[in-house]
């Protein structure tokens, strides 16, 4: 496995290599791209200086909120879209009339509605946090063995101890790979509203970084969401595989 | 639906002592008729075996039993009463063991689900869920996941979780359809011993000619297309049942012919 592993890192190791001598040689003066020992040295200095850092929590606070917020309002309606197919049908013009719609076209009548701030950006990340979780929680009700519903009904379950007893239970898995997606699609959206608009976070700092004419420092941000973006995926696959070892287990074998 | 226009014929048919009662029942699915026009009482403690061909209703005849499915006219009542729904005190076996046990609890934890139902005191269930595995042969299993046993081992447990339910009642759809010989041999005894201490109602499908006659009181043979009784046995065999005496008994292997030529005449 360790040599596996390593074996993926000679590419990009080899890239940067080419990319730091190449550098070097031509005497690199860009406005958008700098050495990487540049942009190294830029992202030791950003942390070393906490501007990096607070950035970080800015951004990470915003996506989370506007994840959590979004995934709930997802949830329950992936769930009750699930269990009720005629709710489903009802809604069905409305959900894919909303759902196409870019979380960023959003931009303008959220910053009318709510200004500048967490507030606006914590909404947007919402929006597109709901769309994974609805969709992907309403596959993952609709594919319960119907005979653990049989179970359920033959056990005369309430609705509310259906849904918690077995409902939920039986599609956690799927739901916990739809919160994956989902926070994936939440610091996307997070450092885009930044960019595009929103004055906090890792976004704007990228803004600053560039219009201060840094492209080291501006490419450091890159390596860094990039970095942030890889941790925050293994932690939480890491999760999963803790979390739902025997469900792989049980369905292994048969 | 059409229930209440037969109520009134069905009141003057049905036996006193039935248990669960069908009285011409027909069920539609899908356009096509699946049971037609089924009359059928089974007596309380009970046991029913009923066999026939595969596509001749057995499985829906015990659907319709457990409430899960509603006759498109006819009625089926359990002590009486007409099954608008499925019952606690009636419990089903499903064949499919694997789908019907909950993979991620516990074999405990499977049982508790039949005890969260009938909202037995919390304080009360980890007693209640040792005598059970204690009855169905797993005490020592209480901590495994269903995926860590055999498949002999998940039917008990799920025997057990309906023994949970305290049946009046217990149907069970090929139940040991899906193991191997010794296994099965094996599980029939432990029913027969469980059903004898329990003094349940028992109706058992199976495609097991043998098996039906080795466990029932009393055979019934379905036709296919659609389903209707074609033999009805009484089993005279003496109790408590044996896996070698009772299997060369004479009377076991007369019953065991007519029954095979039965289900021959059928398959054509």
């Amino acid at each position: 496995m360790t040599s596996e592993r390593a074996k993926a890192f000679i590419l990009p190791l080899v890239l940067l290599g080419a990319l730091e001598i190449w550098a070097r040689v031509v005497h690199l003066q860009s406005d958008s791209l700098a050495p990487p020992s540049a942009i190294l040295q830029a992202l030791g200095q950003a942390l070393a200086d906490g501007s990096i850092l607070a950035a970080t929590r800015d951004t990470l606070f915003a996506a989370f909120v506007g994840l959590v917020v979004g995934g709930v309002i997802g949830l329950i309606l992936g769930i009750a879209f699930g269990i009720f197919e005629t709710l489903d049908r009802l809604m069905e013009v409305t959900v894919e009339a909303i759902r196409p719609i870019p979380s960023v076209a959003l931009l303008p009548i959220a910053l009318i509605a709510l200004g500048f701030g967490y507030r606006m950006e914590i909404a947007i990340v919402a929006f597109a946090c709901v769309w994974p979780m609805l969709i992907l929680s309403r596959a993952a009700v609709r594919d319960i063995e119907p005979r653990l519903m049989e179970v359920a009904r033959v056990l005369r379950l309430s609705p509310g101890q259906s849904v918690r007893s077995i409902v939920i239970p039986a599609a956690l898995p799927r739901i916990f790979v739809a919160g994956r997606l989902a926070a994936g699609i939440a610091l996307i959206v997070a450092v885009t509203v930044e960019i595009a608009i929103n004055p906090l976070g890792l976004g704007a700092s990228i803004m600053l970084a560039q219009q201060a004419l840094r492209p080291d420092l501006m490419l450091a941000y890159l390596v860094w969401i990039g970095l942030l973006g890889y941790a925050l995926n293994a932690v939480l696959m890491a999760a999963q595989r803790h979390l739902f070892g025997y469900a792989a287990v049980v369905e292994e074998p048969s | 639906m059409t229930a209440a226009a037969s109520s009134t014929s069905a009141d003057l048919v049905v036996p006193s002592s039935a248990q669960i009662s069908f009285n011409a029942v027909t069920l539609d699915l899908g356009g096509k008729t699946i049971i037609e026009n089924l009359t059928l009482n089974v007596s309380p403690g009970e046991f029913l075996c009923i066999v026939g061909a595969s596509g001749c209703g057995k499985t829906t005849a015990l659907r319709l039993a457990a409430g899960l499915y509603q006759p498109t006219s006819g009625a089926v009542r359990f002590d009486g009463q007409q099954m608008t729904h499925p019952r606690r005190e009636i419990a089903i076996v499903f064949q499919d063991y694997g789908k019907a046990l909950l993979p991620w609890r516990t074999a405990a934890g499977n049982i508790a689900l039949a005890l969260e139902a009938t909202r037995v005191p919390k304080a009360e269930r980890a007693d209640r869920i040792a005598t059970l595995l204690g009855k169905v042969g797993l005490p020592n299993h209480a901590e495994k996941y269903p995926g860590e046993m055999s498949g002999g081992m998940q039917q008990r447990l799920q025997i057990a979780r309906c023994l949970a339910q305290e049946p009046k009642a217990l149907l069970m759809d090929e139940p040991f359809g899906a193991l191997d010989a010794m296994t099965r041999q094996g599980l029939q005894d432990e029913l027969l011993a469980l059903v004898a201490t329990n003094n349940a109602t028992v109706v058992f499908v199976t495609h097991d000619l043998d098996e039906a006659i080795y466990l029932g009181d009393r055979v019934i043979g379905l036709l296919p297309h659609p389903g209707r009784i074609g033999i009805e046995l009484a089993i005279d065999l003496p109790r408590p049942r044996d896996q070698l005496v009772t299997r060369e008994h004479p009377e076991f292997l007369r019953l065991r012919r007519m029954l095979f030529d039965f289900i021959k005449a059928t398959e054509h």
